[in-house]
């Protein structure tokens, strides 16, 4: 097969309603993170089951402070700290819902993250893992990629609700109203801890992804998460 | 598009962005009117529960083995002064609630009245904004009770809870909260006399705790004295409707 030369050429990738949320939840979940790390340093231990706190009850993690640097403010307030979180949290929560929708009514669920039967085949899933730890992000068009979807898949439909619900069930009023979502996580304390948990998974993926733009050309990206355009790589012959 | 432009819009915005937040929050904490915008976020919060939830919902209740085996005592563990001192080494048998303010029957009740009325047992998870949760099993008064034999009048909107502790030393800030009529009539709000089958030690507030089972520790509030019935909170101490919330920031409204 012949191969002739192709130009750089720029598709439109990513919609509208996915590049507005994007740059919302920079904002929000910068926040959201941080202010989270001065809730949690009023009791820095964390437990599982219903109950927690008492010098005797056994915490399966213990840490000292985040410090100052890192949290929301910068000086010890954990009222202030609430006051962000729960401020931000309903950008978090209602920009998730706002795209969720807009995503299922312009088709971007189906027609970009879904994945093809052809997609989680085995063979096909291993020649994308080999792409990946050769680096080479390199592709004919603007798609995501298999591994790229199964890691969007586990954030939206996984770790964003889990840190919502867990959040939720944080809420003595939200107990009594609705009795069988702490039930759902085993306890009070076991959903704080799964919604520390939720918040390092964030982490691990905002890691992930930047690491993965970096490498895959970030002006590149940027510009796609910005205006739409993507520009694929043209071939010399 | 140019990709300069967009280039340069992007940077731009990282720029703005990380330079926001990491010099800008602590000046936007420290602006009044951000302040102001968290807080009316935070009553929206509070809104949408009391719209959306059933208000006589109960918080749940136990059973006996899933108690905490040491319920954490927090805030003022011993009140300072000397008048506290000589309540606790006489067992409270003095010790007076009084009920005034907008009701048709001010009352003073002592311990032993308040022990013969009808009371509530009900095994509950509290809740620290801190993070923290203890389940105790407590026993105490229906507040409906109380406040029914006062005579709520029609004008009375909000009950304040007026205890023996000072935050700062003698001389210092009386601690104090406020609870609205929804809560207050919530069949599980019982002025409490007995946690775990026992008089309620100090720490834990001796003699006499609000328990609001739907709301974080802060508003339930120990060594009440007198239960005062306003029609707004703005006269009393700070205008917000407690210590923590007068003082440190905390939301009048602590059901998240």
């Amino acid at each position: 097969m012949s191969e002739s030369p192709v130009s750089d050429r720029l598709v439109f990738r990513h919609r509208l309603s996915t590049r507005l949320w994007h740059w919302v939840n920079v904002v929000a979940l910068t926040v959201m993170f941080m202010s989270g790390l001065m809730i949690f340093n009023a009791h820095p231990r964390l437990y599982w089951g219903h109950y927690g706190g008492a010098p005797t009850d056994v915490a399966w993690l213990e840490l000292p402070r985040f410090p100052g640097w890192i949290t929301i403010p910068g000086e010890y307030s954990l009222a202030l700290g609430r006051l962000w979180h729960f401020g931000f949290a309903w950008i978090f929560a209602f920009g998730f819902f706002g795209y969720l929708i807009w995503s299922l009514f312009n088709g971007h669920f189906r027609k970009d993250v879904a994945l093809s039967a052809a997609e989680v085949a085995p063979s096909h899933l291993w020649e994308d893992i080999k792409k990946h730890a050769k680096l080479d992000f390199h592709s004919d068009d603007a798609r995501y990629n298999p591994l790229q979807k199964i890691t969007y898949s586990l954030v939206l439909f996984g770790l964003i609700p889990l840190a919502i619900l867990t959040g939720l069930t944080m809420s003595p009023g939200m107990n009594a109203a609705v009795p069988w979502l702490v039930d759902l996580f085993g306890g009070r304390q076991s959903a704080r801890s799964l919604h520390f948990i939720a918040a390092f998974g964030f982490v691990a993926f905002v890691i992930l992804h930047v690491t993965l733009v970096i490498l895959a050309g970030p002006i590149n990206e940027l510009r796609s998460m910005t205006t739409g355009w993507f520009k694929i790589k043209g071939r010399s012959a | 598009m140019s990709t300069f432009i967009t280039r340069r819009t992007a940077l731009t915005g990282l720029t703005i962005g990380s330079g926001a937040l990491l010099g800008g929050c602590d000046a936007l904490s420290n602006s009044p009117e951000f302040q102001a915008l968290l807080t009316n976020a935070e009553r929206g919060n509070f809104a949408i529960q009391r719209g959306l939830t059933d208000r006589l919902a109960l918080a749940k209740e136990f059973s006996p083995e899933q108690m905490s085996p040491v319920f954490r005592a927090n805030g003022t563990r011993v009140p300072v002064g000397e008048a506290y001192a000589q309540h606790s080494a006489a067992n409270f048998v003095d010790w007076r609630l009084v009920i005034d303010g907008m009701v048709a029957r001010p009352q003073s009740l002592s311990l032993a009245q308040i022990k013969t009325m009808p009371a509530r047992t009900q095994i509950t998870r509290h809740d620290c904004v801190e993070g923290w949760s203890a389940i105790g099993k407590w026993t105490g008064v229906p507040l409906k009770l109380l406040l029914d034999l006062a005579g709520l009048r029609t004008s009375a909107r909000y009950l304040v809870f007026h205890c023996a502790d000072v935050y700062g030393g003698i001389g210092g800030k009386p601690y104090y909260e406020s609870i609205d009529l929804i809560d207050a009539l919530h069949s599980q709000t019982i002025l409490a006399w007995l946690l775990n089958d026992a008089i309620i030690p100090v720490g834990n507030g001796a003699p006499l705790r609000l328990r609001v089972e739907r709301q974080l520790g802060y508003k339930h509030a120990k060594y009440v004295q007198r239960i005062e019935a306003v029609s707004d909170l703005r006269h009393i101490y700070g205008g917000k409707g407690g210590y923590w919330e007068d003082d440190h920031g905390y939301q009048w409204y602590a059901g998240i």
